[in-house]
Parts: structure tokens; C-alpha cells; sequence
């Protein structure tokens, strides 16, 4: 601990405050490792009269789709210790405490972090290189408001795009929100839509579904334990959502309260199996789509369809409800049976060949899933972060359509599960006056030839096609500039180039990887330094909540929230009053939960709730179900659709497929199928990289958000993924340090060699710091070094795990 | 006060690691000392067929393991000072600081790796059941961490009364060797102590 406060770079005016914690505990644990806290906190402060020892509720503010609940123990105005949850009867669900994981129960390490940005610097060499020099708060403001309006008046307000940020998540009156009212008042920024999670699956379903909220989601997980069977494709909640009041929480109590039948289809045996599951499908990456057609296959041949449903509810399973615009056989059932456009018969067999499950294994599974009613059928969101990702989603939800477990007790639509949320109020943005949109993906391709994107050709919304290229980046809580964005390398030549991004601006917590691309660097105030009430995230079950945040401590060095930055650029834009409304931040926190609380009389006062902790509200226990109106009343509750139906045959994409100018190689069909891509396991390139490389979501970080905490890189190593037979060939061994290649760079990690994996797949989590060196190959075990740029046909989304590789120990 | 000690259900650990992190938190541990850890043991085969597809009869589990506060500790045996001692009031085992002389017998004896060198102040230090949480009515800081509910603590006694009394699980010893205080809720995977088939495939991890 000494080692890496020395290593701290401290600012000389905070340095006493921030040695006064060294001291405490940095200090205090070298010599006295191993006695209890308290005796530590007890000989520290001898020769203090009265030490004030206080506990805060505060929240884990992160992008795991959770929001647990922590308790901020201080002591003296220092964070000594970390608790979660300990209230109510935790035997009881519903009353279950919102526990948090490992990540959130380290927080106390990321506050005190050396790689804290701590007062505003600006770019001195070149950019990306890392040199900065610090400056004030008024130059930093005078600087970022003078480069906004010089941008606004050279190229228009389309020319200023956000990137996507998550690590620090759920603000409600900071961050985020608080930018984009700034943004909106100034006359607006370049939209994006869809996002790095579900860009595809989110995109696509609707074009099954609809556009209907509901239909896009699934049932509750609770449904689960009135299922007979429970199917899951890439869904892996205990290592994504891990929460202990949340999704992972949720599950294991639903699957063992009635013990029901388990089969997960994932390339790696992850930890929600470990004995959890009944079977585990491994599967090669890309290919759940040819699975599901020889599932398909064997429920048509062996007459397992639910015909009535298929007649009824939805749009071309066969010419009985086949569009009139669609081709002659352009139906699902005559694709199955090679009687459509490629004549191929989609056989367990044949379907073998693609995933590597055996046949036989295949027709078990159909007659499982055309047996069991109700079946439970859900999704992942990995299985979409693929070149076919669209594809594969669409395809997946095919199984509870074919079999007509849709919108009964105990069935879910092929979706995620569903999550219950407390609409906590946010300040209000206002709207954007840019109409434009880009897919979330394409920034890197708006900065180069903005100009030339276009509706048809590349996902522009609201716009046929872009006036401007990206001259501006905003990024908050973001570390997409070299890190989280797919090829590195190819990120890392576009933002050098100083003549098409002219300027970009970083607010953060810490120095990462992308806050070297910056011009501007902003230090933001953690959640444990700043006021808020927040909401339970997306990934809580059943279980909404009302968040307090209330400072544990002061802002550290010269921190300051988005909400107060954005108040210096208003006043130099001559529109502090407008911003502010004559309003503080803790004002806005206390008129909006006021405003929150005049709707909602169960909510506490506000001192209460900074009291007591979060607010629990279950969700309703009707309307657990999805689709459960359409499923009783179709013409009433009609889907979003054109046809109001489920569209097995999609008219939409029908068009789309006609009109949109695609990349060779992309396919965007009516029917929902399996697509063969680029560095598929079938691509000839794999004569060069033989492995496909999959990436996942370590337990150990959220993304990128917590990788700096050795406390956690220590208790999940970093390490890829291989199969025993894969390493054999190899000569690699467990611990080995390996490099890992392809066209787009090198990345280096350790091998974790295990039989959990399927052979000729390995598996990296994602999110690991970018640590290039002299020659640009990673030392960090960055998954995107080796990531691909080129976006999903439909979604125009991320294929981050579409990739081909080789690797070999160093 | 009757002997102390954890249930550890592996049927619902995920292996997060919570109970480490909150452990090291609590007690201000660091990096390089864990007195919980959890193995990750897991084994099984692969087989590719004629046609390219695959089969396996492959595992997996962790074991969340910290000090088991045995009935017949190894390391009060090993020793020579008295420092590593049993609780007379509740049977947690604990090291006291002032009388240890850092020889490391204790560390050498102990067949679960619970007592851990500190090398800076050259002494002993390990899990001490959170006695004084105990002490207080909160539960050990792991317990209340868990968030798939897979630890307990309270008399053992009570605790054998309603999960039974297994501890020879993979990767741990053989019981009989030091009557630990600790009851381990099997899973579909679990293998036996002294399992060929599998193996700890977190080394790096737990310190091994």
C-alpha cells in the first residue's frame, strides 16, 4: 500500500488532507496488517480529542445494471470501511437486502485511487501521447466554453457528439443529464442510438415483436419457478448481473424453488452452472441461429409446432399467413425444409456441421423443448454482439414462438427477463434541436466521412444524411476512446489526427487510457463525494428501489460534479440562470425528490431516506408475463408490428433488405436465420488465425470501471480463456504468459488453460486497461486491440465477438 | 458459548469473491493476504467425433474456504509459543499478536493454508470468526456479504443439525486430520477429497 502512495502524483495543495488518510490507513495497515480495523482506527487516533465516526448510505454506481446499496463507514472524514445491506428480514424475499458484490464492496479503493485525475489539465504534447499540464478551473471553463462556440460556429452544432460513457451511471441531476441540458440549451448535439450491451437484440426484435415496450422484454425471472423447463442461450447472470438484491439473486431463488430443468447453451461452462444446470450445449460463437433451425427441423418434422398459435398469433410460419408481398416459399417452415431461395434443408445434421453440438444431442433438445409446457426460453446478450447478432437474437426467439410459449404463466418471449424500476425523476434535459442520429457505433467512421453517411448506407436516423463530420468529443465517465470501442489501433490514427477532431473533452474519475486522447482533462467528484437519489439501475428483478447517495466525504483535490462544470460553461454562454433555474445541485436533488414524493406518498422525507437507506417496492405481481394481453386478446392488444402480429416474416425488412446498400458479405433477410459472416470458424481466413476469440464479462471490473483496484485484479485473474486440447497443440500451460494476434494487433495476458471452454474457442474478459508498448502491442490483455470496427448489417451495432485469432506463449 | 463455525453451500456459491473483498476490506488486508479464499476446482474431458462435434463430461465448483476453527487444530499443535490458541468461550481460533514469534509452524501445519505470514510486522495473522462482530449480534462480515446467501455461521452444533456434517470436499483434506468446524452443502459436481479427476484451476488466485 505504501508502494502505490508513493507512487500517487499528489496535489501540493491537497496533499496534507490526502496524507492525513495515508497515514490512517495506508500507514497504519504496514505495521499492524492482521488486527481488526478498529484497533488500527483506535492507535491512529490517540492524540485526537473527539473522532467523529459517521456511516452514509451511498450506492454502487456502475454499468452492471445493479445498484447495491452501500454503507459508507468514515472515520474523521475518512473512508475506513465498506458494509452493504444489513436491514430488513433478509429470509424473506422481497425484503431480500440490495447486497452488493465484490466490485462496489472495493469502492473505498477507487476513491482512493492513484490514478484519480485531480485538477483540471490541459494537452501539451501530442494527443494521445499523455502529456498534460495542469491548470485552473477558470482556464479549463474559459478554454472548453471558447472551443464549444468556435465549434458551433464553424460547423454547426451537429458536429459536437458525446460518447458513450457507463462508469459512472444512474445520476439523476449530474452526469449524463446534467450535460445534455447544458447541450440542448446550446443548441444541441449529434444524437446516437442503440448502445456497445444489446445494439443488436434491442434493434432487431422489434421487427418481430414490435415496437411495444413489453414485447421487447421478457417475463419476470420469478416466472421461471412455473416453468417445466428452463432454456437459456448465453444468459449468464452470475458473472454479469451480480448483485445479491438483483438479477443472479433472483434466478437462483426461482430456479431452486422448484428444482426445474436446466439446459444452458453458452461455448464457455460458465458460473451460473457449476452443478446449477441440468445439461450444458457447448457452442461454437455465431452459430445459436443454425442450432435453432435444426431445433426448428426437428419440431416441423416430428409435428412439435404449435400450429393453432402459429395460425393465430403470428405472420409467415407458412403460406396460410405469408405476406402477400413476400416471394412464392418465402416462408419459415419451407426455409426449414429447403424448400426456400437456398434449397438447403436445415437438419440436425446439417445444423452439427455449423455449431459442433452432435446431432443426436440436437433432437434431444427439440424434443424437449416441443414436450415442455410451459417452457421457459430466454437470451443473453453476448450471443448479439456478433457479426449475425440480429440474426441470431430473431432466431432464438423462434423456439417459444414455434412451440407457443408465449404469453402464459412460466414462458418468456426468448428475451432477457424483465426488470421491475422506480421512476425516479431526472432534471429535465429539454429536447435536442439536432434531429440527426448515428448508431452508437459509428462514431470513429463519423469523424473520417461523416458527410457521406447516409439512411441507406449506414443507420443515420432523422436525416438522410449527415451535414458535418464529428469536430467535437464530449466524453463523461467514458473510457470508449481506447478502450471499450472495437480495434484500438484504427481508434487511436483517427483521434491523432488533430484536422478531423479538433477537440475533445474528458470528465472522469481517473487517468485511463482514454483520458490520454483528450484535450481537456475535467476531474469529476465520485459517487461517494457527491448528493443524489437514484434509482435501482435495470438489472434488479422484481425488487425496484429509491437510492439515497449522501456524501461520505468532502470532493477530494479539486474535483468538482458535471453539474457544476456545466454551470461554468452556461454562465461564459450567458445562461447561468436559465441552467440553474436559481438552484444548487443539492436544491435540485431535494425539488425533484419532492416532486417525486407529491406523486408517491409511500416515499419517505428525504432526511428519512438518507436515513434509512433505499426504499424497496416489489413489482405488481400482475403483469409479470410478456405478451399476456396479446396472448388473451390479439386484435385488442395488436403488436406494434405492421401486421400487428408476430412477424416471423418481417415486411419491414423486407424493404430494408431491397433498398438499403450493404457491404459484400452482409445479409439482411425477412425470415430469421442463420448467416455465415467474416471470421466466422467457416471464413478461409481461419487457415491464418485457426481460433475464434469471444469475449465475456469478468467478475473482477464492470467493463473498465474498477480495473484499476489491485484488490481485484488479485481476487479474478486476468487470463484467456483455452480449451486443454488448444493449449496441448501449443506447448502452453496454465499461468503461461501468451500473446495473442491477428491483423488489427497483439495483445498480451496469462493462459487460463480449463476444460470449461469449447475447443477452438477462447475467451477474454473484456474491459481490461489498454497498456500499449513502444512497439503498440498491448501489455494490458485488452480485448479490443484485436476487435473488429466493421458493424452488423442491420443494427449497424458492435460484432465484438467476431473475432479470429492465433495465440502462442511468449 | 458452544464451538463456532461457517456453512459453506457450494450448490449456490457462483464464485464471486464477495466474502474475500469484504474480508480484506474489514480487516484492512493487503494485496498478497487473503484469510478467505475460494478455490475454483474443476476437471473432465473432451472427446471430438468423426464429424467435428464434441462431447465432455466436464465440472466445476468453488470453495469458499477461510479458517475452519477445528476441533483438533494442526496449527495450535505446531505451536511452540501459545499465540495460535483456541477460544475457550466460542472455539475460534485465534493468533495473538504480542506472544507470536513469527516461526511459521502454524502456517505449515494447517492443512487449509488459514494462518497467513504478515511480513512486515513478522507475525501470524488469520481469520478470527469476526469474534467481536459475533460478540455484538452481527454476523461474520463474509456471512452478511454473500450475495447468493451461501454462507453461514453459528454454532456448529445447530448448523450439523440442519445440513449434515460433510467436509471431505475437493479441493479440501481429509477431515478426520483436524475435525474442522465447517460443514460444506455438496452440489451436483462436488468430487471427494483426494479427487484425481479435477483440480484447483485458480493457483494464481488463492496464492498456490
Amino acid at each position: 500500500m505504501k508502494n502505490w502512495l508513493d507512487k500517487t502524483i499528489l496535489s501540493p495543495m491537497k496533499r496534507r488532507s490526502f496524507m492525513k488518510w495515508g497515514s490512517l490507513l495506508g500507514g497504519a495497515s504496514v505495521v499492524s496488517a492482521g488486527l481488526p480495523l478498529k484497533s488500527v482506527a483506535k492507535a491512529a487516533f490517540t492524540d485526537k480529542k473527539t473522532p467523529e465516526n459517521k456511516t452514509t448510505w451511498s450506492a454502487c454506481m456502475v454499468n452492471c445494471g445493479s445498484r447495491c446499496a452501500l454503507r459508507v463507514h468514515t472515520n474523521d472524514g475518512v473512508i475506513t470501511q465498506i458494509e452493504s445491506d444489513n436491514r430488513g428480514d433478509d429470509k424473506v424475499f422481497g425484503e431480500h437486502q440490495i447486497r452488493a458484490c465484490l466490485r462496489g464492496r472495493s469502492i473505498k479503493h477507487r476513491v482512493y485511487n492513484p490514478d484519480r485525475l485531480k485538477y483540471p489539465m490541459k494537452r501539451i504534447g501530442e494527443r494521445g501521447e499523455g502529456r498534460f499540464e495542469r491548470i485552473s478551473w477558470d482556464e479549463a471553463l474559459d478554454l472548453l466554453a471558447g472551443k464549444m462556440k468556435h465549434i458551433i460556429d464553424a460547423y454547426g452544432n451537429e458536429s459536437i457528439f458525446f460518447t458513450y460513457g457507463t462508469g459512472t451511471q444512474g445520476y439523476r441531476t449530474d452526469g449524463q443529464h446534467a450535460l445534455h441540458r447544458l447541450m440542448n440549451m446550446l443548441g444541441g448535439n449529434l444524437n446516437y442510438y442503440g448502445n456497445y450491451s444489446w445494439g443488436q437484440i434491442q434493434h432487431a426484435l422489434p421487427f418481430t415483436y414490435g415496437d411495444i415496450k413489453a414485447a421487447a422484454n421478457g417475463s419476470y425471472t420469478s416466472e421461471i419457478k412455473s416453468a417445466d423447463l428452463l432454456v437459456m442461450f448465453g444468459y449468464n447472470p452470475a458473472e454479469t448481473r451480480m448483485s445479491g438484491g438483483g438479477e443472479i439473486y433472483e434466478h437462483s431463488v426461482a430456479v431452486r424453488e422448484r428444482n426445474v430443468r436446466t439446459i444452458i447453451i453458452d461455448p464457455r461452462y460458465t458460473d451460473t452452472m457449476l452443478g446449477k444446470e441440468d445439461e450444458w450445449i457447448p457452442i461454437r460463437p455465431g452459430t445459436d441461429a443454425a442450432l435453432v433451425e435444426g431445433i426448428a427441423h426437428v419440431l416441423i418434422t416430428e409435428n412439435l409446432v404449435d400450429q393453432a398459435f402459429l395460425d393465430k398469433y403470428c405472420q409467415g410460419y407458412d403460406e396460410k399467413t405469408l405476406p402477400a408481398s413476400a416471394p412464392k416459399n418465402g416462408h419459415y417452415k419451407a426455409h426449414i425444409l429447403g424448400q426456400g431461395p437456398d434449397g438447403i434443408e436445415k437438419t440436425p445434421v446439417w445444423a452439427s456441421g455449423i455449431t459442433g453440438i452432435p446431432a443426436k444431442k440436437i433432437i434431444q433438445l427439440a424434443r424437449e423443448i416441443g414436450s415442455a409446457k410451459p417452457a421457459y426460453i430466454l437470451q443473453g446478450t453476448g450471443i448479439q454482439r456478433q457479426a449475425n447478432g440480429e440474426q441470431s437474437a430473431r432466431s432464438i426467439v423462434m423456439l417459444p414462438i414455434l412451440t407457443g410459449n408465449i404469453g402464459l404463466p412460466g414462458t418468456n418471449t426468448g428475451d432477457m427477463p424483465a426488470n421491475y424500476s422506480y421512476p425516479v425523476p431526472t432534471i429535465p434535459t429539454g429536447t435536442n434541436p439536432v434531429k440527426a442520429s448515428i448508431p452508437f457505433f459509428g462514431w470513429t467512421d463519423a469523424i473520417v466521412r461523416g458527410q457521406e453517411m447516409t439512411d441507406k448506407t449506414d443507420g443515420v436516423l432523422g436525416v438522410k444524411q449527415l451535414n458535418t463530420s464529428i469536430k467535437m468529443l464530449i466524453s463523461y465517465a467514458s473510457n470508449m476512446l481506447a478502450n471499450q470501442h472495437a480495434d484500438i489501433n484504427r481508434t487511436r490514427e483517427i483521434l491523432r489526427d488533430e484536422s478531423l477532431c479538433e477537440f475533445i473533452v474528458l470528465l472522469d474519475n481517473h487517468m485511463t487510457p482514454s483520458a490520454r486522447f483528450a484535450d481537456l482533462l475535467l476531474p469529476d467528484v465520485t459517487t461517494l463525494e457527491n448528493t443524489e437519489v437514484s434509482s435501482d439501475g435495470y438489472a434488479s428483478g422484481s425488487l425496484g428501489a429509491v437510492v439515497p447517495l449522501v456524501p461520505a466525504i468532502k470532493p477530494m483535490y479539486e474535483c468538482r460534479s458535471a453539474y457544476d462544470v456545466c454551470v461554468g460553461v452556461a454562465e461564459r454562454f450567458g445562461i447561468r440562470e436559465q441552467y440553474t433555474e436559481g438552484r444548487t445541485h443539492e436544491q435540485w436533488v431535494e425539488y425533484l425528490y419532492a416532486g417525486a414524493r407529491a406523486k408517491d406518498s409511500r416515499l419517505p422525507s428525504l432526511e428519512q431516506l438518507r436515513k434509512d437507506g433505499p426504499f424497496r417496492v416489489m413489482a405488481p405481481e400482475d403483469k409479470r408475463v410478456a405478451l399476456e394481453d396479446f396472448r388473451t386478446d390479439p386484435v385488442k392488444h395488436a403488436l406494434g408490428t405492421p401486421s400487428g402480429k408476430i412477424e416471423i416474416y418481417s415486411t419491414k425488412l423486407e424493404k430494408i433488405a431491397k433498398e438499403w446498400i450493404l457491404p459484400e458479405g452482409d445479409v439482411i433477410t425477412p425470415l430469421p436465420q442463420y448467416v455465415t459472416t467474416w471470421e466466422s470458424h467457416l471464413d478461409p481466413l481461419t487457415e491464418k488465425y485457426p481460433l475464434q476469440l469471444v469475449g465475456f464479462h469478468t467478475k473482477g471490473r464492470v467493463h473498465s470501471t474498477y480495473h484499476n483496484i489491485p484488490e481485484l485484479r488479485e481476487a479474478v485473474m486476468d487470463g484467456v480463456w483455452m480449451n486443454p486440447i488448444d493449449a496441448k497443440t501449443r506447448g502452453i500451460k496454465n499461468g503461461d504468459q501468451v500473446r495473442i494476434w491477428n491483423d488489427r494487433g497483439e495483445t498480451r495476458v496469462l493462459a487460463k488453460v480449463t476444460p470449461r471452454i469449447i475447443p477452438g474457442v477462447m475467451a477474454l474478459g473484456e474491459g481490461a486497461w489498454y497498456k500499449p508498448d513502444r512497439k503498440g502491442v498491448d501489455r494490458g490483455g485488452c480485448f479490443n486491440v484485436l476487435t473488429n470496427q466493421r458493424p452488423t448489417p442491420l443494427s449497424k451495432g458492435n460484432p465484438q465477438h467476431t473475432n479470429l485469432v492465433e495465440i502462442a506463449k511468449v | 458459548m458452544a464451538q463456532m463455525g461457517f456453512y459453506v453451500d457450494t450448490s449456490k456459491c457462483t464464485g464471486c469473491k464477495t466474502c474475500q473483498l469484504s474480508c480484506k476490506d474489514k480487516n484492512d488486508l493487503p494485496v498478497g493476504m487473503n484469510w478467505r479464499r475460494v478455490y475454483e476446482y474443476s476437471g473432465g474431458d473432451w472427446v471430438q467425433h468423426e464429424d467435428g462435434t464434441f462431447s465432455n463430461d466436464v465440472f466445476a465448483y468453488y470453495v469458499s474456504i477461510s479458517c475452519n476453527h477445528c476441533a483438533q487444530p494442526a496449527c495450535t499443535k505446531a505451536c511452540p509459543t501459545g499465540a495460535m490458541h483456541k477460544r475457550e468461550e466460542d472455539g475460534l481460533v485465534v493468533v495473538d499478536n504480542t506472544v507470536c514469534v513469527g516461526c511459521r509452524y502454524c502456517e505449515m501445519a494447517c492443512p487449509y493454508g488459514a494462518p497467513q505470514f504478515n511480513p512486515v510486522k513478522k507475525v501470524m495473522s488469520k481469520c478470527d470468526g469476526c469474534y467481536e462482530r459475533v460478540a455484538t449480534g452481527q454476523q461474520p462480515v463474509c456471512v452478511e456479504s454473500c450475495p447468493l446467501r451461501a454462507l453461514e455461521f453459528g454454532p456448529i452444533d445447530e448448523l450439523r443439525a440442519r445440513y449434515g456434517n460433510r467436509a471431505d470436499i475437493a479441493p479440501l483434506p481429509d477431515p478426520t486430520l483436524t475435525n474442522p468446524s465447517v460443514i460444506i452443502g455438496t452440489s451436483r459436481n462436488s468430487r471427494l477429497s483426494g479427487d484425481k479427476e479435477g483440480k484447483i484451476e485458480n493457483p494464481q488466485e488463492v496464492g498456490l
